[in-house]
């Protein structure tokens, strides 16, 4: 794990610049097109993020952004077109390089935060091992949930819950992590507390990250660039950068301009 | 998120200045005593045996119509004299000999059955395959009633121990396969999703997720299965054993014995009874925190 942070660029190099993208991708989609029976779910989205890079794709309900992530992830074995993570396609076993915290926590209820947390690591280390167990508990420490270690899922608060599925995805060390609307189902005061918690994990492990919400204010303040998905079937709209530095004021001009921007461009 | 561990060490604080107020009397000791252990109400703690009231009754109910003659004592015989017979084939040793080979045969039964059980349930959940083969067939033999079964396994086995825990293993089968294979079949396919993307493996995705998920299942399985091994016994013991409790209730039958009858009849509920508790207690243990 620590070796592979070492390896990251820190998140302020990797810049918003769509430029950087293109060097050479974390995360390449190519003309990506799904059908379910027949329906067609996304015709032709091109994708390509950076090492470190956060990027946010919002869309509105239907427009495929879950398929998207599930296509990312290696849940859907048929699809067209091109998807690789670090150069290899993900029905090759790049798909094994994701990592994904979905909309609900998904945590086995039966289990401690340990033993949940436990189910990201990689599959050649032993979860019982000395340091298995010292990572898994400096994770809980990461995600603010020290002293839960040995509590069960039906303890915890939605957030916490959900961010013992983030400690879980960040457990899996993975080279893009994938979270489906994880902060959907919060209120509204806890929603930006998680949102600042994410940030804090990423700028201090440099992860790459993709973030799929239907939240405009919440892309704009987190990413480093949004991906706009639109229209069924879909297709990117539009890609914003979001060329501000952090941390981010929510209020700030510059910011609600950018969140206008996006707005238009998924036609609202 | 900080927000939630602000507010557990909120209620922290707020338990350990009830306490320093309770001793140095201060006015916010107020607050403190209803965070306080409260003592169980007296009503509630005897809430439980309320549960014996009615079976009390019916006792009294059962001696007075014997007494005054409604029922003859030939036919059923009053509760006092039930429970001198049993004192006296257990005084006699003669008791522990029948409820030790039916036990015996209930546990050797049951545990195969549960074992068998075990086996098909996890096949026929994991694979589409195996249930499409092995589910129809499964779900029309468990229609056959217990009686039914029992000529065809003296046939086969003869009339020693193993038509009797075989016939027994039949019934606990049923229970135990039908619950846990619905389980399995059943487990949230988000948690499938879960153990996919983190690559766990088939083996582990087994060990750590889909057999946790049905072990409440398996555990509702295992009691009713229990339950039927009992059924299953009296229908061995009553038509060819020459021991057990079962064998003790055809035989007051035989002899005209309607105390013995009756007090066979106790001894099972009370068998049954203590094993229907004790794998409650397990599921409770392990489903239950």
């Amino acid at each position: 794990m620590s070796s592979d942070g070492d390896a990251n660029v820190s998140p302020a190099a990797a810049d918003a610049d769509g430029a950087s993208a293109e060097a050479d991708p974390v995360l390449a989609v190519d003309d990506l097109r799904k059908r379910y029976d027949d329906t067609v779910a996304l015709d032709g989205v091109d994708l390509a993020v950076a090492d470190g890079e956060f990027v946010a794709v919002v869309g509105p309900s239907g427009c495929g952004k879950s398929t998207l992530l599930r296509v990312l992830s290696g849940l859907e074995a048929e699809f067209g077109g091109r998807v690789a993570v670090d150069g290899t396609d993900v029905r090759d076993g790049g798909s094994d390089a994701v990592g994904m915290v979905f909309q609900e926590p998904r945590l086995l209820d039966w289990a401690d935060l340990r033993e949940n947390v436990a189910v990201g690591l990689p599959a050649d280390v032993d979860p019982d091992a000395p340091a298995a167990r010292e990572l898994v508990g400096d994770l809980i420490e990461t995600v603010g949930l020290d002293g839960f270690a040995d509590s069960h899922p039906d303890e915890l608060s939605g957030g916490m819950a959900q961010r013992v599925a983030l400690a879980r995805g960040l457990a899996y060390d993975p080279s893009v992590l994938l979270l489906d609307e994880p902060f959907s189902a919060l209120d509204r005061l806890t929603k930006a507390d998680q949102q600042d918690h994410l940030l804090d994990v990423w700028e201090a492990r440099g992860t790459t990250v993709v973030l799929v919400t239907h939240d405009v204010e919440e892309a704009v303040y987190l990413a480093d660039r949004v991906v706009v998905l639109g229209g069924q079937p879909g297709t990117v709209e539009a890609v914003v950068d979001v060329d501000v530095d952090r941390p981010r004021e929510r209020a700030a001009p510059d910011l609600v301009a950018l969140r206008r921007e996006v707005t238009a461009a998924l036609g609202r | 998120m900080a927000a939630d561990t602000r507010r557990e060490s909120d209620v922290s604080r707020d338990s350990d200045s009830g306490r320093g107020s309770a001793t140095d009397g201060s006015t916010r000791g107020a607050e403190s005593h209803g965070l306080g252990p409260v003592p169980l109400p007296a009503a509630r703690r005897f809430r439980p045996l309320l549960g014996l009231l009615v079976p009390a009754a019916l006792v009294g109910v059962w001696h007075l119509s014997v007494a005054t003659g409604v029922f003859p004592a030939y036919q059923l015989p009053t509760p006092l004299r039930v429970a001198e017979t049993l004192y006296g084939l257990a005084a006699s040793g003669e008791l522990w000999g029948h409820v030790a080979i039916t036990v015996q045969r209930v546990v050797l039964g049951a545990g195969l059955g549960i074992v068998v059980g075990i086996l098909f349930g996890t096949a026929t959940g994991l694979s589409r395959t195996a249930s499409d083969l092995l589910d129809p067939l499964l779900q029309s033999l468990k229609n056959i009633p217990s009686l039914a079964w029992v000529p065809l396994f003296l046939l086969w086995f003869g009339i020693g121990e193993t038509a009797k825990v075989l016939l027994i293993a039949v019934g606990a089968f049923f229970p135990v396969y039908l619950n846990l294979s619905t389980g399995i079949a059943a487990v949230d396919e988000e948690l499938l999703e879960v153990a996919e993307v983190y690559d766990l493996g088939r083996v582990e995705s087994l060990r750590r997720v889909v057999f946790p998920a049905a072990l409440p299942d398996l555990l509702v399985g295992i009691r009713g299965g229990v339950g039927l091994a009992w059924m299953f016994v009296v229908a061995a013991e009553l038509i060819a054993a020459s021991q057990g409790v079962g064998f003790l209730l055809s035989d007051g039958r035989t002899l005209a014995r309607p105390d013995i009858i009756v007090g066979s009849i106790l001894l099972f509920a009370f068998l049954g009874n203590c094993s229907d508790l004790a794998v409650k207690e397990v599921r409770d243990r392990v489903v239950g925190r």
